[in-house]
């Protein structure tokens, strides 16, 4: 009897498990869904080549055009900029927590790069319109709103995925390499740079695309310091007003409608293969990490 | 001659004493080995004398250690002596590079850049660690694919490439089989001619087949510290000899 009752909890339990498990897979799969099964159409409609190759964008001209290549630049741009910044940035933060930092400084760095992980990015939107905008403005010309201060908002959000998860792969180099380093004669700079980091490298990377991942993906930040104008590819300029992929979307898609619509959720498509090339990167560096 | 004095050196760890009141002249071109039971202050004394625990935190040090007379806790940079004083662990520990790279690290770190230089250097390095013969062919692979004698005598191979005075190891065969540890062993006969050699081993057998002079370490202390032979056979101590006779550790 007891039994029974104890086999029977278990089976409910492991039906339990099951469903949790099967709802996210069904989330995955229902958004690929909506976002194919809504977005190819519009592409088939408009044409492939003509929407990823052509620059000029104007739903609502008549006849109207689709082309989405500035935005694809455009998110390109900021992406990379914010890797330019974010990174190494990012990077000497881990080092100097992982290999330098005395106890104290940890004690307030530590947390104060978790807090930047936990604030929202409509706070990040804020600080870039009021602070890094107006700056841009004063010093450089223009209106501010621009490729750059997407780049600086975005690396400085792309810091605590960076620094996080490089700090704990530069931790997890074994003490050994760098005893071996140290009694050689090497420096505990050289030890750092030349052994431990090279060794942590697989960690790096991942914070790296994550990094990049995250500043595909943003839209709210973006969309308040980038300026949203969208630019013939020979207009992009560092200090000129951009719109992205993610930005294109959330500008338009309270008035959209009719292919106007299905070609923004045709720009979720593109934005989709961005990550699915990001994650295929991902899942490459930790099959090569398992071999060694 | 003496290369290393060790005078008066009490060493703790926080509030533990580990070293006690050592006095100690280690000979050039001789092996010296340490032993005793385990927490003995054996491996702690080896790893002062290349400066090592300078990385454990809360280590103090008083008394002096001499090297060829010059005091290296005041006179010497760090990275000066140990680039002098070489050391190989207790876990081979190659770096996850290949085995080239392995060699040519430490004379890179000193400045040596020029391509046939490194070659000549590597290739002397390990032939010294008897290993050119098994590794010229794939120098440019993984040095985490050789098995755990060859990684330890790499390691003993890349601490020759900074060309040092003295060679410290730390039971550097206490995780490798029988033919591996004979390799090693009979390296270190062959090389002490050139270096003054340190070694911390847990296994009495390995001192007495390879040392010239012992140490016998108990509660941080130096108990007896004589020649290899005198020491096996005639301890003065009656600790010395329980311990050699297998009483207790």
């Amino acid at each position: 009897m007891q039994s029974t009752k104890a086999n029977y909890s278990e089976k409910l339990m492991q039906a339990v498990f099951y469903l949790s498990a099967l709802i996210s897979i069904i989330a995955v799969i229902a958004i690929c869904l909506f976002l194919l099964l809504r977005g190819i159409p519009a592409i088939g409609e408009i044409g492939i080549m003509e929407f990823i190759l052509n620059e000029k964008w104007k739903p609502t001209d008549y006849p109207p055009s689709y082309g989405i290549l500035s935005m694809i630049v455009g998110s390109t741009y900021v992406t990379a900029g914010a890797i330019a910044i974010g990174v190494p940035i990012g990077l000497m933060c881990a080092v100097f927590l992982a290999k330098f930092c005395p106890d104290t400084v940890y004690k307030i760095a530590k947390p104060a790069v978790n807090l930047l992980a936990g604030i929202p990015s409509i706070v990040y939107g804020f600080f870039g319109m009021e602070v890094i905008v107006p700056f841009l403005r004063e010093n450089f010309g223009g209106n501010g709103f621009s490729i750059l201060s997407s780049s600086i908002i975005l690396g400085i959000m792309i810091l605590p995925t960076i620094i996080s998860i490089s700090e704990s792969s530069i931790r997890s180099v074994p003490l050994s390499y760098e005893e071996g380093s140290l009694g050689l004669g090497a420096t505990k700079e050289e030890t750092v740079f030349k052994i431990v980091l090279p060794a942590a490298k697989s960690g790096v990377f991942t914070s790296i695309i994550l990094g990049i991942g995250r500043a595909v993906g943003e839209t709210m930040a973006v969309v308040m310091v980038a300026g949203n104008a969208v630019m013939p590819l020979d207009k992009i300029k560092l200090l000129k007003p951009i719109r992205t992929l993610t930005t294109n979307i959330v500008t338009e898609m309270s008035y959209a409608s009719g292919l106007h619509e299905e070609s923004l959720i045709a720009t979720g498509v593109v934005l989709f293969v961005f990550i699915i090339i990001l994650n295929t990167a991902l899942s490459l560096i930790k099959t090569r990490d398992a071999k060694n | 001659m003496s290369k290393i004095k060790i005078e008066d050196v009490n060493l703790y760890y926080g509030e533990f004493q580990a070293l006690k009141n050592i006095n100690m002249n280690i000979k050039e071109n001789e092996i010296t080995a340490f032993i005793g039971p385990s927490g003995c202050g054996k491996s702690t004394l080896l790893k002062s004398l290349n400066r090592m625990n300078d990385l454990i935190e809360g280590v103090k040090i008083n008394g002096r250690m001499l090297l060829d007379d010059v005091d290296i806790y005041k006179d010497i940079d760090a990275s000066v002596l140990r680039k002098r004083v070489g050391m190989v662990f207790q876990k081979p520990n190659p770096f996850p590079m290949s085995i080239y790279e392995n060699v040519a690290y430490g004379p890179k770190t000193h400045g040596i850049k020029q391509r046939s230089k490194l070659d000549d250097i590597v290739e002397q390095s390990l032939r010294a660690a008897a290993m050119w013969d098994e590794v010229k062919d794939r120098l440019k692979k993984s040095a985490l694919g050789l098995s755990g004698g060859q990684q330890q005598r790499l390691c003993i191979a890349r601490a020759f490439s900074v060309n040092p005075e003295v060679i410290l190891l730390d039971e550097p065969t206490s995780a490798l089989d029988p033919i591996s540890t004979m390799k090693i062993e009979d390296l270190l006969v062959d090389i002490k001619k050139n270096y003054t050699i340190v070694i911390v081993t847990h296994n009495m057998q390995q001192a007495t087949r390879i040392s010239d002079k012992t140490g016998f370490f108990l509660h941080g202390e130096v108990v007896e510290f004589d020649d290899t032979e005198k020491l096996f056979s005639m301890p003065e101590n009656k600790k010395t000899e329980d311990y050699i006779t297998g009483r207790f550790g």
